[in-house]
């Protein structure tokens, strides 16, 4: 199958360019961008004429809820709502049902994803087993099963000991620890920042220190182990503070903040909005808006969808018992070009975040379009409104803080390795 | 239409009633308007009759149709109603379900000895089995108008028509 | 962005679920309507044929017989029939959820929830997801908000001051916790208060309390200095199980109402309290049950202001979904 994908602006952050450029796949590879190489006559011509052609997105974390949560989603629907949203490689953490604590686990997993020909799935393995903050699990078996990285995805890892063990037994092998950094007794039975709102609705809170304190000590432990360590879903700005002192002092430390968290405050909650039960929760707009400034000074080096697709059984509760989370994949480029327009970054800055930027962190040569690399693209029209509704969701979950906006930016095609793997009607 | 004077009909009324007054008779006005009538006319009886307001907004059978209405006042009824003469006087006498209104709320108050009702101005249309003893006037209305009673800043009582909006 | 789920498209009020964004002239409403109820007590018939066939349905899914009572009180008085249910764990430990149990209720020809639950935004979410005809009534949600319970305690301040504009209120005790605080606060600053008080230790006061239109206070002598009314709050003592105070008797001696301290306040300050008392936790026994204490008022009128909600309410025309 030869593509000639022509007409369209590419924009490919990694190598510099944002120009009106044609791009030509054969072989699942991208043979030329730019003038076609000799002799290559196209099987199929699609017309990118007003549309812009850029990388597959790689998205840090989107939950496929298998094993274990089917009634939530399937692999089937969550990998075609990935594509749907242009997303052609994406992480998931471990918190399933076993959680990916075991090798077979992993292989089953990547079997399951890769025999639907959609997204390429890189899991994170456990950090311990169960994920019960006690034992380590086998990190280098679950490496060759194919774990990206390790993390302890939202469960609370409150031993620091093992926390700096499994740091320890990571850095041996060179491994990423992934964490999301919130204090355990801080944020008990918390389900919203520890702020105005809070007070207001009278719900139990999350004060801004229960992550500072947190990401302290695993920066300290950085510092002590020497482990690689990817910061999940910052939160708050002295949060933000943090992270950039960190990598000024040179840790080799990287962070991502959720979509929702780049948009969204403690306000949005509104009366009760069980959409807006999220982790960790929507702080200030103040905290928002240093997440904002972090993202484009570069402290934040990347935005994820941290897709979490709830039945809605489990959404039409009480604000805290309401299970938390929001669906996310076919959100994330939207939401990010809606970012790029509110804060004056560039469509190929703001591209980077979710494509460059998170292949960057994977280690991965994923997320450019060099010539000779796997042909895994989208190509969306930049102009066209689209509104948020359950029924224009892919996802098997449609609970979205976002329902009813008007986002502008829609996928018309994703390609993974060289095939037209989704293309709107 | 040339509307008649309030002082006359006023007058007029307390003619009618006195005849019937009794050692256990008391006054009930009917808020807003019939209150203000009663009070007028319990300033022309030679001994001063007890004298109570009644606001029936929690009597209405309209209740369901149109909620409850946006200034309900307290009832105040300083006396015993079991065994009284009661004159009910309202403004208006129309379809008679104001006055069935009032007399549900009238007996939990007591059991009265009787109720007369006076009435300043009687404009037929009753819907329900009830008629004035005491009648200021009779007026003949087209259904589409309404009569209603006003009171000056000076205490002064005045009566309007006007069309009924739909 | 987020319209008032209270109120319909005429703005009439259709549930009563905070006093959080109500308008004063709703307020007031409420308050003078429920003076109109007061009277009734006296008469020989104690009742009004007001919501004569209509049904109201108590569910309590947190137990409270007080409250309850006083709901179903008010329910009777105005003729209205009243089924109490005692939800609690049982249908929720079969696995039926909050709405579930809603759903199964409207079908059975309800009018108005009276809804008590242990979580905030219960009453919220009931409102959200029941038919358009059905109104509800919050009677206390998690830590969020007791509507009616501060409807009252306003009738009762302006019973004996008359003029809310030129007060200073205090408030004292575990705000952190207090849903009757959260809904009295909103109140008294929506009314016109000048001067709300919030007296505690630093463990019971809410973040960002001060942007809720209040004075914090901890040092309860400098709080009550000068004001027209205290407001004590009942004192739980699982509060000393989660870290948060030392000792009921600690707490007494810094932030329990005294005949001493009350000296402190205006000579006709009133005290309040929203019941049941700690006597002896939060308040002395003498100062419960002195001159200046209009606590048993304050129970009287909760009946009154409870007929004038629920008339309201039931008066008021269905909203949209």
């Amino acid at each position: 199958m030869k593509i000639h994908i022509k007409n369209g602006r590419l924009v490919d952050p990694k190598n510099g360019i944002d120009a009106q450029q044609d791009v030509f796949i054969a072989a699942g590879k991208v043979v030329a961008v730019g003038a076609a190489p000799e002799g290559f006559h196209a099987n199929r011509t699609i017309d990118a004429a007003g549309l812009v052609i850029c990388p597959g997105l790689v998205d840090l974390s989107a939950r496929l809820r298998e094993p274990g949560y089917e009634y939530k989603a399937t692999l089937e629907s969550e990998m075609l709502a990935a594509v749907a949203g242009g997303v052609t490689s994406l992480v998931c953490p471990p918190d399933t049902d076993p959680p990916l604590d075991e090798p077979g686990l992993v292989e089953m997993l990547k079997y399951r994803a890769k025999s639907l020909n959609q997204a390429r799935v890189y899991p994170l393995g456990a950090l311990t087993q169960k994920l019960e903050g006690a034992r380590l699990t086998e990190m280098a078996e679950l490496h060759d099963a194919g774990c990206i990285g390790f993390s302890h995805a939202d469960v609370p890892l409150s031993d620091t000991l093992v926390q700096m063990r499994a740091m320890q037994y990571a850095a041996t092998f060179g491994f990423t620890v992934w964490l999301r950094p919130q204090d355990a007794s801080l944020a008990k039975d918390g389900v919203a920042h520890d702020g105005e709102v809070a007070s207001r609705l009278g719900l139990p809170s999350i004060p801004a220190c229960a992550e500072t304190i947190a990401l302290s000590t695993i920066l300290s432990l950085a510092r002590e182990t020497g482990a690689r360590v990817h910061i999940c879903r910052l939160s708050s700005r002295e949060g933000v503070a943090l992270i950039r002192a960190a990598k000024a002092e040179g840790l080799p430390v990287t962070c991502d903040i959720a979509v929702h968290h780049a948009h969204l405050s403690e306000m949005d909650i509104g009366f009760f909005d069980a959409n807006c039960h999220l982790v960790p929760p929507l702080r200030s707009q103040r905290d928002r808006d240093a997440l904002r400034a972090g993202l484009a000074d570069g402290t934040v080096d990347a935005i994820c969808s941290d897709h979490t697709p709830v039945d809605d059984d489990a959404k039409l509760l009480p604000f805290a018992e309401a299970e938390v989370g929001a669906t996310g994949l076919e959100l994330l480029l939207p939401l990010t070009l809606k970012w790029a327009q509110e804060t004056g970054v560039s469509l190929s800055d703001a591209i980077a975040k979710i494509t460059a930027a998170p292949a960057r962190i994977l280690a991965l040569d994923n997320g450019h379009l060099a010539a000779g690399q796997h042909a895994d693209l989208c190509i969306f029209d930049p102009e066209q409104y689209w509104k948020v509704e359950p029924a224009s969701l892919k996802s098997q979950g449609r609970n979205t803080p976002f329902v009813g906006f008007e986002l502008q930016g829609k996928v018309r095609y994703t390609l993974v390795d060289g095939q037209v793997v989704y293309e709107a009607h | 239409m040339q509307l008649p004077e309030i002082d006359a009909l006023i007058l007029e009324m307390a003619r009618q009633i006195k005849p019937h007054l009794t050692a256990e008779s008391a006054l009930v006005g009917i808020h807003t308007g019939g209150a203000w009538v009663a009070e007028k006319l319990s300033e022309l009886f030679d001994v001063p009759l007890p004298f109570g307001t009644l606001d029936i907004s929690f009597y209405r059978d309209d209740f369901s149709r149109i909620g409850l209405h946006p200034q309900v006042k307290p009832s105040h009824i300083p006396f015993e109603v079991e065994d009284r003469h009661i004159i009910l006087v309202d403004d208006v006498l129309n379809t008679g379900r104001t006055i069935r209104a009032a007399m549900n709320e009238l007996f939990d108050y007591g059991r009265p000895a009787s109720i007369r009702l006076a009435v300043l101005v009687d404009r037929g249309g009753r819907e329900l089995p009830i008629e004035a003893q005491i009648v200021g006037a009779h007026l003949k209305l087209a259904a589409a108008q309404n009569i209603q009673l006003n009171r000056g800043e000076s205490g002064r009582l005045s009566l309007s028509l006007h069309e009924k909006t739909a | 962005m987020h319209k008032n789920p209270q109120l319909n498209k005429h703005g009439e009020l259709q549930h009563l679920l905070t006093i959080d964004g109500l308008p004063a002239a709703t307020l007031r409403h409420i308050l003078d309507t429920a003076e109109s109820f007061l009277n009734i007590a006296e008469r020989e018939v104690r009742k009004v044929p007001l919501l004569r066939g209509k049904a109201i349905f108590n569910l309590f899914f947190e137990p409270s017989t007080r409250t309850r009572t006083t709901f179903e009180i008010a329910a009777k008085k105005l003729s209205a029939d009243v089924i109490n249910l005692n939800i609690g764990t049982s249908s929720q430990s079969k696995g039926e959820t909050l709405l579930d149990t809603v759903n199964n209720l409207s079908a059975m020809q309800a009018d108005m929830f009276i809804v008590r639950h242990s979580e905030s935004g219960a009453a919220h979410l009931i409102a959200r997801h029941v038919e358009p005809h059905i109104h509800v009534v919050n009677a206390g949600d998690g830590r969020h908000a007791h509507p009616t319970q501060a409807l009252l305690d306003m009738f009762t301040i302006r019973h004996y001051k008359q003029d809310l504009t030129r007060l200073r209120v205090a408030i004292v005790g575990d705000m952190l916790h207090s849903r009757v605080a959260r809904s009295q606060i909103h109140a008294l600053t929506t009314l016109g208060v000048p001067e709300v008080r919030m007296i505690g230790p630093k463990t019971l006061i809410p973040t960002c309390a001060e942007r809720m239109g209040v004075q914090v206070y901890h040092d309860m002598e400098k709080g009550l200095k000068d004001v027209d009314v205290i407001i004590m709050l009942r004192l739980q003592n699982e509060r000393m199980r989660g870290a948060l105070l030392p000792s009921a008797q600690e707490y007494f001696k810094y932030y329990g109402l005294t005949a001493e301290k009350l000296a402190l306040a205006r000579p006709d300050a009133i005290v309040m309290h929203p019941g049941p008392m700690n006597r002896g936790v939060e308040i002395e026994s003498s100062v419960a049950d002195g001159v200046q204490s209009v606590i048993l008022s304050q129970v009287t009128f909760g009946i009154a202001v409870r007929m004038a909600v629920m008339s309201i309410l039931a008066g008021s025309e269905g909203g949209e979904q």
